[in-house]
């Protein structure tokens, strides 16, 4: 096993990962050596081809499928330079106020947290889409929910030169989108930090090493061969930064040899969702133009969010409900179709946490709650509401059976759609806002880290991701998470002098 | 994965997607290789169980027509397979849910399948509908 010895390895190079990255420049400027490892590989610009099953295979956990413990939703993440920034859809919000408070983490200040997502705004070129490039899809969803009484916002969107090819979830084929593989880790390697890819950190030593296993790229993959050779690795560092994302922070800790507080890998939340489907008399446009421009904000009444989407052939048939001849006519209407994705605010309950199998893997268990499940009827139901206030012939909604409702019942949604239809194993629920795990806190006794991202009791241990939020953020992630990952890297930066020597 | 098993998995890709009757034998090849590429990455005890899991839903229906499920016309494949989606039993409801997204995946995942239902996304975006 070969050893290379750095002052910082930073796991993970997603939203965490390639800020703090970006973040501690100033300390490779001073001499240090900072290392990012990814287990992902780095794609070239021409290999993102927008083609649905051979973009997901080689960018998702498990081609997308990543399924929790129970079988009954799948988690989407991606392994790649730049983390699930890659596959993103750039939707770029800041925190609500009243979550950042109800999270009760002793030393996290809202304003603090506000400058430094306002921060990313600026460098990720956040702003509004001119009107003239919303699509239809978009558009019948602003007059549906106005008409339909909701209050409809637009999203801000972090992109340069967006074309309006509406592929954003397989990786964007216009390097448009600007996520931290165009943004951060880019200026953190033109600044000297060294990325290498195709790395897995297998687990942290208390002697503050990290083993590393580099594979080779495998016959018929995208993306450059990893920077190092390959084979498995011994990296000692003064400091380490666990930010694989929820699931792979915390599995990484989990499987370390190390005194972490007991309740790592509790608090996993991940806003359950379900693509709904409505069909129109004439052809809108949908598959074309940026596909997420607006939202209805739910979460503090009703428990949900409802946001504008467009997916691909395969994700949206399994999406719908049902089979045969039904789930074929709505395939068939592809050009007439809407598509709304309604997002539950699920709450960290005891029982939803991230564990390991026997061979290190993550395991993710995961059960429905009644408020959680509350929050996806209500949002199923106004979802049909602004469907059909837009126009929609026909509304498909998991949550009724049958589950078309044809316009002529726009007035029985409330009875309907209901909750008893609700069957888990045969609602075809996925989450693509992965949250905690290595939850921030006041002490051991109650989380993993305190509020700058310190593990408690191993000061050289910081966690820099998703993985860090207490409770779920009931809004889009990625911002906040940059913002205390920048967090992170500055209390770093406060404490290298004394840790780094 | 499933040379021993294509009867039966065809007659259910045929019930879930009706358009898979029109498949020609490079159709089938085409979906068949999406769904073995699929399985060939997943843990040897998923594939097992989803082997048991075809050969269950092919002679299951025994019981209750007298015949195997890929004898059976296309109404009574149908409502068999209702039966398996709404079983009381949650682990007979997830292997079926699998197995369904399994053929959606060999059938929308083919490049084919995109034109037949109109998805026309394009990396030039506005540009390639000028
Ligand atoms: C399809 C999709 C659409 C989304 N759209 C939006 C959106 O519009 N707006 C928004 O705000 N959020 C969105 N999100 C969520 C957002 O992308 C994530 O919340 C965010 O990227 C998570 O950041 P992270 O740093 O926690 O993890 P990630 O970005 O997932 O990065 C973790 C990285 O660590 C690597 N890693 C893990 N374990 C190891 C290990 N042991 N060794 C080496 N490397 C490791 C992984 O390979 C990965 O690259 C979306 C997510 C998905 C999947
Ligand atoms: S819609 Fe814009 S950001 Fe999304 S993939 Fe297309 S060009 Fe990229």
């Amino acid at each position: 096993m070969s050893t290379y010895t750095y002052d910082v390895v930073i796991i993970g190079s997603g939203a965490g990962g390639g800020t703090v990255a970006q973040a501690l420049t100033p300390l490779v400027k001073g001499g240090r050596r900072v290392l990012v490892l990814e287990r992902g590989p780095r794609l070239a610009d021409d290999e993102f081809t927008g083609r649905e099953l051979e973009m997901a295979s080689q960018l998702y956990a498990d081609g997308g499928g990543f399924l929790t413990a129970e079988g009954t939703m799948t988690l989407a993440f991606a392994h790649a330079y730049g983390g699930s920034t890659v596959v993103y859809t750039g939707t770029s919000l800041t925190a609500p106020e009243r979550v950042i408070r109800g999270w009760s983490v002793p030393g996290l200040d809202y304003a603090d947290l506000l400058r430094r997502s306002q921060r990313y705004l600026r460098e990720n070129n956040v702003h509004l889409l001119e009107p003239e490039r919303i699509n239809e899809n978009n558009r019948l969803f602003v007059d549906g929910g106005a008409r339909a009484g909701y209050r409809v916002e637009q999203f801000p969107v972090n992109v340069t030169g967006c074309r309006g090819s509406s592929l954003c979830n397989l990786g964007c084929p216009n390097q448009a989108k600007q996520g931290t593989n165009r943004v951060q880790l880019p200026a953190a390697e033109r600044a000297g930090v060294e990325v290498v890819t195709r790395a897995e950190a297998l687990r942290i030593e208390p002697d503050r090493s990290v083993v590393v296993r580099v594979r080779e790229k495998p016959d018929g993959g995208k993306g450059l061969p990893s920077e190092w050779e390959s084979g498995e690795y011994r990296v000692p560092a003064k400091l380490v930064v666990c930010a694989g994302g929820a699931i792979g922070s915390t599995a990484l800790l989990l499987r370390s040899p190390l005194p972490t507080p007991h309740s790592l890998g509790s608090g996993f939340t991940c806003h359950p969702a379900l693509i709904l489907v409505a069909e129109h008399p004439r052809a809108i446009t949908n598959d074309v133009g940026h596909p997420k421009s607006y939202f209805v904000d739910r979460a503090a009444e009703e428990a949900f969010v409802l946001e504008t989407c467009m997916y691909f052939p395969f994700t949206t048939a399994k999406a719908l409900s049902g089979f045969g001849a039904d789930h074929s006519a709505i395939m068939h209407a592809f050009p007439r179709l809407q598509m709304i994705l309604l997002l539950a605010c699920d709450r960290a309950t005891p029982g939803n946490r991230i564990a390991v199998d026997r061979a290190g893997q993550p395991v993710v268990h995961y059960h429905f709650t009644r408020g959680t499940v509350g929050g996806l009827v209500g949002g199923s139901r106004a979802s049909a509401r602004i469907f059909f206030a837009a126009g929609a012939v026909r509304v498909h909604t998991p949550f009724a059976d049958p589950p078309l409702l044809e316009q002529a019942e726009a007035s029985q949604i409330d009875e309907r759609i209901s909750e008893r239809y609700f069957r888990e194993g045969s609602v075809s629920l996925s989450a693509a806002h992965l949250m905690g795990g290595c939850c921030m806190g006041g002490s051991a006794a109650d989380s993993v880290t305190d509020s700058w991202g310190v593990v408690h009791g191993l000061p050289w241990l910081r966690v820099a991701d998703a993985s860090l939020f207490p409770d779920s953020l009931e809004i889009n992630p990625y911002v906040t998470i940059m913002a205390l990952a920048d967090r992170v890297a500055d209390g770093m930066l406060r404490d290298a002098p004394a840790l780094l020597g | 994965m499933l040379e021993d098993l294509r009867p039966g998995f065809r007659a259910l890709a045929q019930t879930v997607v009706p358009d898979a009757s029109r498949l020609d034998a490079a159709g089938w090849t085409e979906v068949e290789g999406i769904v073995e590429r699929a399985l060939a990455s997943r843990p040897p005890a998923l594939r097992r169980q989803l082997r048991l899991l075809i050969r269950a839903l092919e002679w299951l229906p025994f019981l209750y027509y007298g015949k195997r499920f890929s004898a059976l016309d296309p109404v009574r494949r149908n409502r068999f397979l209702l039966r398996i989606q709404d079983s009381p039993l949650r682990l007979v409801r997830r292997g079926f849910w699998g197995l369904r997204t399994l053929i959606l995946l060999g059938y929308y995942g083919r490049p084919g399948a995109a034109a037949e239902i109109g998805y026309r996304a394009d990396s030039r975006g506005w540009e390639a509908r000028r």
